[in-house]
């Protein structure tokens, strides 16, 4: 008969459109901005730099290896070393980042940095309400760093093995320490 | 885009019987499905002339990725088909895979065909939204499959940190191990999807402006097809039984048991009815990978991820995406990026025959002749 389909198709959407007031699974959306999902612990929007300690701009995990900056697609990483050297977690002396830049407007949120770090500096964010007034869109160190314990409240995983084994790996440094007592040339 | 090709000013007008009207559908036009023109030629209602205008969303992807390292392309992959992201970066890092000679840990293969067939399940279901919604269907379908693919989008943040950029795939594995949990939430997904598809057949499959609109509406011939290199649920709809899946049996889909569905007329129709049955097969897959996956590691321990420098040669690696024939070929020079990057899209190639479909049809089924193909602007003009 003609027009039965059509009467099976609009009982699917009555029975869906019933259903959504009396189930709450079939109401698969959230009122925001009044409303906000907590984000995944693995999402990702933008990179920032973790510090330790209470200072961000001494305590940047940061060696400015220009890893990330080589390795980003996108090329928005701009880091200019530091002449000077200052010692680290593990006690080795590292050079600084004088100058790191990231360019927001062009950074595609991949994670590749994040990736490749090997000092466990970079990672990623979760903000993603990130509207402003003016034009800042390239972001300058002081800008980026965020503390360790931010890192734990986003990604406590991931937090938790990184500091894990950085801790591991500063027990390593120390016992050599004191089994050669004598402090390695800089 | 100078001077569109091709078209030339309807010459003969002798009387007003025989005006012939130009029209310019696109390149923002609510039916071509991103920045798409076509110039279509147009005798009352009846199509004579269609030719196809892209470019518009050509960001140059071949030359960055020659000029980037291996590492560094996977996330621009992402950005072909935005749809489905997991399966480009499948087949970029089978290519690479190839040229390097490089091998994949048992789980890391299961991982990937739990992704691209999830892929594939809300690639088809948007595909069937977008289609109706072109037929004149506004919202009701199309938000059906935008709900259910949420779930699986969630699946992928969980797992990857982005919904659609995944950005997961690696050179001999995949980038992080399932979360915990991962395994359960997918099925349970899955299990939804069965009862979804269920519904949705019930919504669509009977309905007579379905039928009416596409039955025997942009036949695409098998010979045609196979001459002009359609691959994808588009040429399995004409009856020509190729599935690279089934072909190469790239990962291990030689371990799945599933069918592939073929068509008989090759009409909107088939092509419609070719995404509902695949997904059914997509199902099948999944059910059995996600029994199946063993433990074990992520990533073969050879894998180099930063300063990648394969021998000299090329590689080409192909996987049947949603869409068709998704091929990256690499010529390796001995450098840290390759020395020519080349896509092959299959949207672009399904988007070839495009004129010979509407070809004596009205220009209302020109807009569902387009739905059909399944095209993603990204992939097109790369």
């Amino acid at each position: 008969m003609l027009g039965l389909g059509i009467l099976r198709g609009l009982v699917e959407t009555w029975r869906n459109f019933q259903g959504s007031y009396y189930d709450p699974a079939r109401l698969t959306t959230v009122q925001y901005p009044e409303e906000k999902l907590p984000p995944q612990e693995n999402a990702r929007t933008f990179p920032f730099l973790v510090f330790d300690g209470n200072e961000p701009l001494a305590g940047l995990r940061c060696t400015a290896c220009s890893i990330c900056a080589v390795e980003c697609p996108a090329h928005c990483i701009h880091i200019v070393k530091d002449t000077l050297k200052k010692p680290d977690y593990l006690g080795k002396m590292q050079f600084h980042p004088k100058v790191f830049n990231i360019d927001m407007a062009v950074c595609m949120e991949c994670g590749i940095c994040a990736e490749v770090c090997p000092f466990d500096s970079i990672k990623m964010d979760h903000v993603f309400e990130l509207s402003g007034v003016d034009r800042k869109m390239i972001l300058e160190k002081t800008d980026l760093a965020k503390p360790n314990d931010y890192f734990h409240k986003i990604h406590p995983l991931e937090a938790a093995t990184v500091d894990a084994a950085r801790a591991a790996e500063q027990r390593k440094a120390q016992a050599k320490k004191a089994a050669a007592p004598v402090p390695a040339a800089v | 885009m100078i001077a569109p090709p091709g078209i030339q000013a309807p010459a003969a007008v002798d009387s007003i019987s025989h005006d012939l009207l130009e029209v310019a559908m696109g390149p923002h036009h609510p039916s071509t499905h991103g920045v798409f023109r076509m110039n279509v030629v147009l005798d009352g209602e009846t199509v004579v002339k269609l030719t196809p205008v892209f470019g518009y969303l050509h960001r140059n992807h071949e030359k960055i990725a020659e000029k980037n390292s291996y590492l560094a392309s996977i996330p621009y992959t992402d950005r072909l088909d935005y749809i489905c992201s997991m399966t480009n970066n499948w087949a970029y890092v089978l290519s690479v895979e190839k040229l390097t000679g490089l091998a994949v840990p048992e789980r890391a293969e299961y991982i990937r065909v739990i992704v691209a067939e999830l892929t594939r399940l809300f690639n088809h279901a948007c595909l069937a939204g977008f289609l109706l919604q072109d037929m004149g269907a506004l919202g009701t379908p199309m938000m059906y499959a935008f709900r259910e693919r949420e779930k699986i989008l969630d699946l992928f943040e969980s797992l990857t940190g982005s919904r659609m950029m995944c950005n997961y795939m690696r050179f001999g594995g995949c980038r992080c191990d399932l979360t915990a949990g991962w395994l359960e939430q997918a099925a349970t997904v899955v299990a939804g999807f069965d009862s979804f598809l269920d519904h949705f057949e019930a919504l669509l499959n009977g309905n007579e402006i379905l039928c009416a609109r596409s039955q025997g509406v942009g036949v695409l011939p098998a010979g045609l097809a196979v001459n002009a290199g359609v691959t994808g649920p588009g040429l399995r709809a004409s009856g020509v039984n190729y599935d690279i899946r089934k072909v190469d049996q790239y990962g291990i889909y030689n371990r799945f048991k599933f069918r592939v569905p073929l068509g008989r007329c090759g009409d909107v129709f088939d092509r419609y009815m070719m995404r509902i049955l695949e997904m059914r097969e997509s199902l099948k897959i999944l059910g059995q990978a996600l029994h199946d996956i063993p433990a074990g590691a992520i990533i073969d321990p050879k894998a180099k991820l930063r300063n990648l420098r394969p021998k000299p040669g090329e590689a080409y690696g192909r996987i049947e995406s949603p869409k068709g024939e998704l091929g990256f070929y690499l010529i390796s020079d001995g450098g840290s990026a390759p020395y020519r990057y080349r896509v092959r899209p299959p949207s672009l190639i399904n988007l070839t025959v495009l004129e010979d479909m509407c070809l004596g049809h009205a220009i209302a089924d020109v807009v569902i002749i387009l739905g059909s193909i399944d095209i993603v602007l990204g992939e097109v003009d790369r």
